[in-house]
């Protein structure tokens, strides 16, 4: 439908200025609607729609550019002299020195300036105010706040693909520096363009790493050699060692060659004391551990294959996955296992057979860590599956201590070097918590939530106050612990020393006892055996056993279904037996009423 | 000069005096006890501070003047009597 309108003007009004005035609006035109048409359209469903008056504001976040700062030197240059003077020449500046001694101004007030610091040096001399009033008193226990843990410092992977920190080491003298190995542990998720490098991190500056380690293999483990701070080793993925000193840059000064070296990633290695200070031993689960001495790492000085039978087969060699070794006891060192043993082994032991002293087993699952205590190294630390167990080296069955199975696997623990009865431990949904056993034993003292993810690796520093944890996603977090956690208390050895010593004779007498058993069940048996003669030797054949077993097996389900049964009936009858019990009840009450 | 030279050995000898330095109006060390290379040191870091301390005490107030400064750490005391033209710096280990 076409609205139309039209207006005429008169040729000789063109161009003239416009007047405009005022009027009555003038309806043109009026359309109005069209009831054929609705039956096209049809009524939509009621919507509801929210209207708000108030004012539209969006949230933005704005991080800042981070802070680059970098340290300089900086060289001063004497000033303040007065131009005409040369400051580096002597007989100038004497001859300044010598006039203005000569200056009335300056008599005067040197007199005067003299004696306002005679008298308050008199008054320094006269009272100590340093003195401590309360020297000698015995200490008041405070009451203990409760422990805590503060982070310092985070330092992050560099690089885009983000891996592992399987390995921490802190320099020997200080720790002002920590050298963090990173690889990736998951079998064949190394992707083409992980980096390969390692770094050393200053404590202080966590934006760039100090040194760049460059491998030739992504280092699993690595270790600051304790004698000559410069010089770290660390073992690969590749199964070969590599030696650096930090003096000569980032790339590595030797490497081990690869037909003599592990097979498998390396997973521990240490330095030995050793009067050339340059042995290091390595472990790996290939089930070898082998000697290397820094200056020649083309061929381990000497093997040991980790075979329980001590026949040195490597095919029954048991993986090697954390070395324990410590600097008091030079000939002696522990191995822990992917099979859940720990061997004790003598390194001084004229045989090969001789060298595998004992095992010890303990864990369901691998052994992640492994440490004598420092203060008592005849009891030493293990952590596996999802507990930590503290064992004595006398006792060989089992743990003389253990904490209950936590929720989540633990994937590494140590001492403090301050407290005999404080260790840390890492579980793998990013906790680390912090267990004095003096105090507690069920449960950690300190329970942190380091990070998301799950952590790796754990390194205390010397003075027991810093700890560095390394994540799975390549950050390594350094945190403060609280100061009662790492200052060593009064009666903390002996009360340890105790302890230790009651739980070691728990497990004697424990053992003893299981032994007496044995023994009196063994003599029952072969007393049975020799009355009975002609007996068959079916116990021994595993074929019956499986077979014996099976239907044990059988029969039990069959018994079980059938008890099942039983009780299903039983419960339909009891269920019949109620709603009787229930009429019979109502019918009763309705007799009461009638009768009351 | 033979009273100056009293004075400042009787500062001198006072129990636990490390060294005394006499520094000008420009930061120069005029008289020193001590080697060059610490004195050169204290006096272009301590008057700095003097010059702060000063600033602070009449900001403050502007009547007021710094007649006294006293730096006390671990190992000894550092004492600044300043004047218009000159500072003397005593350095003392009170415990000792």
């Amino acid at each position: 439908m076409e609205i139309v309108h039209v207006y005429t003007k008169d040729r000789e009004e063109f161009g003239r200025q416009c007047l405009l005035w005022d009027r009555p609006t003038e309806l043109l035109a009026d359309i109005l609607p069209d009831q054929n048409l609705a039956s096209n359209f049809i009524q939509r469903n009621h919507k509801d729609q929210a209207v708000q008056a108030g004012r539209q504001v969006s949230e933005h976040q704005v991080n800042t550019e981070r802070f680059e700062s970098d340290s300089h030197g900086v060289n001063h240059v004497e000033g303040g002299w007065p131009k005409d003077i040369n400051p580096l020449d002597m007989e100038q500046t004497i001859r300044f020195r010598k006039k203005a001694e000569k200056d009335e101004s300056y008599l005067n007030s040197i007199q005067q300036l003299g004696s306002v610091t005679e008298y308050c040096s008199r008054q320094n001399n006269a009272v100590d105010i340093y003195q401590e009033p309360f020297d000698g008193w015995e200490e008041v226990e405070e009451s203990p706040e409760p422990p805590s843990a503060k982070t310092i410092n985070v330092f992050r992977d560099p690089n885009e693909v983000r891996r592992t920190v399987t390995g921490l080491s802190w320099h020997p003298d200080g720790g002002r520096k920590l050298a963090a190995a990173y690889s990736c542990l998951d079998f064949q998720k190394t992707s083409r363009d992980m980096s390969l490098d390692s770094y050393i991190w200053d404590v202080e500056n966590p934006n760039r790493p100090e040194l760049i380690l460059k491998p030739a293999s992504p280092l699993v483990c690595l270790d600051y050699n304790p004698k000559d701070p410069h010089t770290l080793v660390g073992g690969s993925y590749n199964g070969q060692i590599v030696y650096w000193d930090t003096r000569r840059g980032s790339q590595p000064v030797e490497l081990s060659s690869v037909e003599h070296s592990h097979r498998d990633p390396v997973y521990k290695i240490i330095w030995l004391q050793s009067k050339t200070g340059t042995d290091a031993f390595s472990a790996s689960t290939d089930g070898q551990v082998l000697w290397w001495d820094a200056r020649r790492l083309s061929e381990p000085t000497e093997r040991l294959v980790l075979d329980p039978t001590r026949e040195g087969n490597l095919n029954r060699a048991l993986g090697a996955i954390s070395l324990e070794f410590e600097a008091t006891m030079p000939t002696k060192f522990m191995v822990g296992t992917e099979q859940g043993l720990v061997v004790s082994c003598n390194r001084k032991a004229k045989t090969p057979t001789e060298k595998i002293v004992c095992t010890y087993d303990g864990h369901h699952g691998p052994v992640y860590a492994l440490q004598r205590n420092p203060f008592f190294p005849k009891n030493f630390l293990t952590v596996g599956d999802w507990t930590a167990r503290i064992w004595s080296e006398d006792i060989k069955e089992s743990s003389i201590m253990c904490t209950k199975y936590q929720m989540s696997y633990l994937t590494d623990a140590c001492w403090s070097p301050v407290r005999p009865s404080v260790f840390f431990t890492l579980k793998m949904d990013g906790m680390l918590e912090v267990w004095d056993i003096l105090f507690k034993q069920s449960d950690p003292m300190l329970s942190l939530k380091v990070c998301d993810r799950a952590l790796y690796s754990l390194r205390v520093q010397d003075n027991g106050r810093l700890v560095a944890c390394g994540s799975q996603q390549g950050e390594t977090t350094l945190l403060e612990i609280c100061s009662e956690l790492s200052t060593l208390q009064k009666n903390d050895k002996s009360l340890l020393a105790a302890m230790f010593e009651r739980e070691t004779k728990r497990e004697k007498i424990l053992e003893a006892r299981q032994r007496e058993i044995r023994l009196k069940e063994r003599s029952r048996s072969e007393q049975s055996r020799e009355e009975e003669i002609g007996r068959e030797d079916g116990e021994d054949d595993p074929d019956q056993l499986i077979t014996r077993a099976e239907s044990d097996f059988y029969s039990q389900v069959e018994a079980e279904l059938k008890r099942r049964e039983r009780r299903e009936e039983e419960a339909l009858r009891e269920k019949d037996v109620c709603e009787e019990k229930e009429v019979n009840d109502e019918e009763e009450a309705g007799r009461n009423e009638t009768s009351s | 000069m033979a009273e100056v030279e009293e004075t400042l050995k009787r500062i001198q000898g006072q129990k636990g005096v490390q060294g005394i330095i006499i520094v000008n109006s420009e930061g120069i060390p005029v008289k020193t006890t001590l080697d060059n290379s610490s004195t050169v040191q204290y006096a272009g870091l301590i008057h700095q501070l003097v010059m702060k301390a000063r600033s602070t005490v009449r900001d403050i107030d502007p009547q007021n003047d710094l007649t006294f400064l006293r730096v006390r750490s671990k190992k000894n005391e550092i004492m600044i009597a300043p004047d218009k033209d000159y500072f003397l710096i005593v350095i003392q280990n009170p415990s000792d």
